[in-house]
């Protein structure tokens, strides 16, 4: 069987537990699949082969024995800042190189109890911090759908072996849009879960306020069955919520009739590119035609969340990253004359150019003198923001809108000058500043390159906002398309 | 001198008497080897994140209710970022703008016996930091992280203080203060307890405070009064004679007794506070402040009154006694066993007892002499079996042979002689043994009646009833 790559994962779940095939058959196959591609790619910064073989192996067991859990044997990719025991976990950066973490973060823990079985570590924007994957200390990743493209970012290698077919599910964190933004320029499906919803124990941190690990997947269901058994409250992580986890796989499947869908004015705006808002319109007349109303609303705050998004999270950062010394892990200068100057040259050698701007750009708004300018200011106005959110999910279900202005944009194109590259954000920050659900999925392609549609739901509605995904992709094949040359 | 009065507010540091870390499931017992109390969240490794201890938070609520202050129903944890080796992740949580504790009040007592209140801005929590090792390491340095996370209540007074002795007061005050609410042990050269002092001077009748130097790190009473006098003395000569004082980080070097500038205001660090992300702001309802109220023990304050009302001690008195939880209890159960005198009782508890605990370094809790055993002695000088006199021989053998006092009297023979015919004899054979100084006593040198009460008192090894004795000499000298 050499369709495991075009099958869903749930449909490899239930083979597995049918037992018609193996978790190393399973495993080694699509690990040929990432051998072959990562040259073209770069998706991977670690694949561990023996370690997804050894408990392939410790899988099948299992299934013989009758146990297992709903993920036993499926293969599996971590972003690279989940960390890993005994596996490196190296942030996309050159400060964490031969960082090897002494535990698990608890997502990692949880779906290697759920049975699932970790191919590797895929490649990020450094700390995260980026939205086209260039930043990463270990080259670009590339899009599958054209070399000569950006996969987005934070989560590009994640969201390109997804869409490569090179894993079936990878999880991914998203502090701006990092899951759901390379998600739509990859074609594929990504959730970013309700903040709170998913453990941030183990994830290195970017901006904690907004940081919420999610999912990236072919497709709505299998998002589901992924959160499913990766989220819930977590001991170690006072943000997480204790709020009782639906079996979001078993809730799909209801009526889209009634559904009241709040198109946000906003997101439509002289930004979007016509081609792509195109596409978007079209799924509109989809969930239209699935019995769902369509009411236009406005959240007059919402155009600020650049902005505000470029305080807090580069702030958050700022603090966050300062554990980075060379004192205890991570990357320490050679032969440093004193205290400083390992201070100095470690961090000066550790960190790319992104991240030391955004440690700038962070100490810059909460020095004295300028915190009540810039921090406490943008503290304000994210309020207002998710008051504007508050008060558009009294009147609607979800909103629905783009979730890129335009498709991939060439590798290079935007490095010269960094606010081009986070307006690449302009529509998806909003749910981070206010913690909400969301989700991207393929909407269709301009000029042969996915779109990608954002459906957004009040805090912990997961479960609405993967029915609307599935029925529409129930209603729809976009997701089903696999770029040339990895179908 | 007498033209500048000193200003002096003092920041207290009380380590929390927790189990674990504030934020951490880690020990906090002192003196493991380096890095052994060190779990992944105190070495602020990439991804981990703090989980607040709750009885961190009692604690705090604790000393909050015991100084009658504001206890916020909501309090935020803040960073405060710097890089130091021994600081893991970079910052220290911290509480800033939102102490768990504000508006407080300390009663101190003075020297002239008149009570003095000093406010308390704020008391909040916060992570203690690692430590930096230098010793055997040439041209490295070392980090033990065993106290990184160390849960610390810091107590910030108003600059409310006018000498060092009152600084002292206060601080003498809190230290009670926490060792009674059981939410600190109080040990200073451990660094449980310790203080950073504000000291500035201005002329008499100015209203604006002068410019302050902050002492750092002061861990002991002694170092205390000590760097704060120097302090005040290098500023009003400084002052006087033409300078004027920076606003600086001092350090207090006990060996030379004076205090140095270690950095001054211009090159310290811009902290860049804000709420910590990682932890939700602390929400206490009034159930719970509520229960912490009703947990509270008998406060130092109250105890003081009632020991004065109950016992009829003096202010002073019942201070001494009330310094510690253990020593009041000590001394409430000697006047349970033996009630006839409570002042008495005091006298002994503050007097033999204390000079013994502390000749051998040893705190009243240490059991080598039971209250029992000591009320047993004031009763057998209470109902004259034995002098005062012989009590503390008595008390000396209970001391080092851990036995009741009636064991002491009889193996020793030490039972008062109040039979009058036998001190009678004894004085008639001293009488019959001196008689020149039995003729000069007649010739009228009165002071010799000392000569024979100290001869009689020798030849019954000092047993008899010193008032007996007195009344049948005079008799029979007279006579």
């Amino acid at each position: 069987m050499d369709d495991f790559h075009n099958s869903t994962l749930r449909q490899l779940a239930a083979g597995l537990r049918a037992r018609k095939f193996s978790s190393v058959e399973l495993v080694g196959a699509f690990l040929e699949r990432i051998e072959r591609h990562q040259a073209a790619l770069n998706a991977f910064i670690s694949v561990t082969r023996s370690q997804a073989l050894e408990a392939a192996r410790e899988a099948d067991r299992s299934l013989a024995s009758g146990a297992g859990g709903a993920l036993t044997g499926v293969p599996i990719a971590h972003k690279d800042l989940f960390c890993t025991k005994g596996v490196r976990t190296t942030c996309g950066s050159r400060m964490l190189e031969n960082f090897i973490s002494p535990y698990d973060a608890t997502v990692v823990a949880k779906l290697r109890s759920a049975g699932a079985v970790m191919l590797g570590k895929t490649n990020m924007d450094e700390f995260a911090m980026g939205s086209s994957n260039e930043t990463s200390y270990y080259g670009p990743v590339r899009n599958p759908w054209n070399p000569a493209l950006v996969p987005g970012g934070s989560s590009g290698g994640s969201a390109a072996a997804v869409a490569a077919r090179l894993v079936p599910v990878a999880t991914a964190t998203d502090t701006g849009g990092s899951i759901r933004q390379p998600a739509a320029l990859c074609g594929i499906t990504g959730l970013k879960p309700t903040y709170g919803r998913v453990s941030r124990y183990g994830m290195v941190a970017f901006a904690s306020s907004l940081d919420q690990g999610g999912v990236l997947t072919t497709n709505a269901a299998d998002a589901a069955l992924l959160l499913r058994e990766m989220a819930g409250f977590d001991a170690n992580d006072s943000t997480s919520v204790d709020v009782a986890v639906p079996d979001y796989l078993a809730a799909l499947g209801s009526p889209l009739k009634g559904l009241k869908i709040g198109l946000l004015r906003e997101f439509f705006d002289q930004g979007l590119d016509a081609e792509n808002e195109r596409q978007v319109r079209e799924a509109l007349r989809v969930f239209e035609s699935l019995g769902a109303r369509l009411v236009e609303v406005s959240l007059p705050h919402l155009p600020l969340s650049v902005p505000v998004y470029y305080v807090v999270a580069p702030a958050e950062c700022s603090s966050n990253l300062a554990r980075f010394d060379g004192v205890r892990f991570g990357h320490r200068c050679e032969n440093p004359r004193d205290l400083n100057d390992m201070y100095r040259r470690s961090r000066g050698e550790g960190f790319g150019a992104e991240v030391k701007r955004r440690i700038m750009t962070g100490t810059y708004v909460l020095s004295a003198g300028y915190y009540d300018a810039y921090y406490l200011k943008a503290q304000r106005v994210r309020s207002l923001i998710n008051a504007d959110f508050s008060r558009a999910f009294e009147s609607v279900d979800v909103l629905l809108g783009p979730t890129t202005p335009t498709p991939a944009f060439a590798i290079g194109a935007k490095t010269a000058d960094p606010i081009t590259m986070y307006l690449n954000d302009i529509y998806t920050i909003g749910a981070n500043l206010a913690g909400l659900p969301a989700i991207s999925v393929p909407c269709g392609f301009v000029q042969d390159l996915p779109v990608g549609l954002q459906i957004v739901g009040p805090h912990f509605s997961e479960a609405r906002v993967l029915n609307a995904a599935h029925a529409f992709q129930e209603a729809t094949d976009w997701h089903t398309r696999a770029p040339a040359g990895y179908a | 001198m007498s033209a500048w009065e000193p200003v002096i507010g003092l920041e207290i540091h009380a380590q929390l008497a927790t189990k674990s870390k504030i934020f951490s499931g880690s020990a906090t017992a002192y003196g493991a080897p380096p890095n052994a109390q060190a779990n992944l969240v105190d070495l602020g490794y990439p991804g981990v994140l703090p989980v607040l201890n709750a009885e961190a938070v009692r604690m705090a609520v604790k000393l909050g209710l015991a100084i009658n202050a504001r206890i916020a129903t909501h309090s935020v944890f803040a960073r405060k970022n710097y890089f130091y080796p021994d600081l893991p992740k970079g910052y220290q949580i911290s509480q800033y703008e939102l102490p768990i504790v504000a508006k407080g009040v300390i009663d101190i007592v003075l020297e002239d016996g008149s009570t003095k209140r000093i406010g308390v801005t704020r008391a909040h929590l916060e992570e203690d930091a690692g430590k930096s090792l230098h010793e055997g390491l040439p041209g490295l340095t070392g980090i033990d992280l065993n106290r990184a996370g160390t849960p610390l209540v810091e107590i910030v007074s108003e600059p409310e203080m006018r000498s060092a002795k009152e600084a002292v007061a206060y601080m003498k005050k809190v230290h009670t203060l926490v060792r009674y609410l059981e939410i600190c042990d109080g040990n200073m050269q451990e660094g449980s307890f310790r203080c950073d002092a504000n000291v500035s001077v201005r002329r008499a009748g100015e209203s604006k405070f002068g410019t302050r130097a902050e002492i750092k790190n002061l861990n002991s009473f002694r170092f205390v009064e000590r760097a704060i006098n120097y302090e005040i003395g290098r500023q009003i000569e400084l002052i006087e004679s033409g300078g004027a004082v920076v606003q600086e980080t001092r350090l207090y070097d006990p060996d030379k007794g004076e205090t140095r500038p270690m950095r001054s205001k211009e090159e310290a660090n811009d902290y860049r506070y804000f709420p910590d992300p990682d932890l939700l702001p602390v929400e206490l309802e009034e159930a719970f402040i509520e229960a912490v109220r009703a947990s509270l023990p008998e406060l130092p304050d109250h105890k003081a009154a009632r020991f004065s009302a109950q016992y009829a001690l003096s202010a002073y008195d019942a201070g001494v006694l009330i310094a510690s939880r253990e020593l009041a209890a000590y001394y409430e159960e000697v006047v349970a066993a033996a009630p006839q005198d409570p002042k008495l009782a005091a006298n002994w508890v503050m007097g033999e007892l204390a000079a013994a605990l502390n000749k051998e370094n040893l705190d009243v809790s240490c059991g080598k002499l039971s209250a029992a055993h000591l009320a047993g002695l004031l009763r057998r000088i209470g109902d004259g079996t034995i002098s005062g006199k012989i009590a503390k021989e008595v008390f000396e053998a209970m001391w080092s042979g851990g036995v009741s006092a009636d064991a002491v009297i009889e193996s020793k023979g030490l039972r008062q002689i109040t039979d009058s015919a036998a001190i009678e004899r004894a004085i008639d054979e001293v009488m019959a043994k001196h008689p020149s100084q039995l003729a000069d006593y007649c010739a009228g040198k009165d002071k010799l009646f000392g000569f024979f009460v100290g001869q009689v008192m020798k030849a019954t090894s000092g047993k008899a009833n010193p008032a007996q004795l007195n009344e049948l000499l005079r008799r029979k000298l007279s006579g």
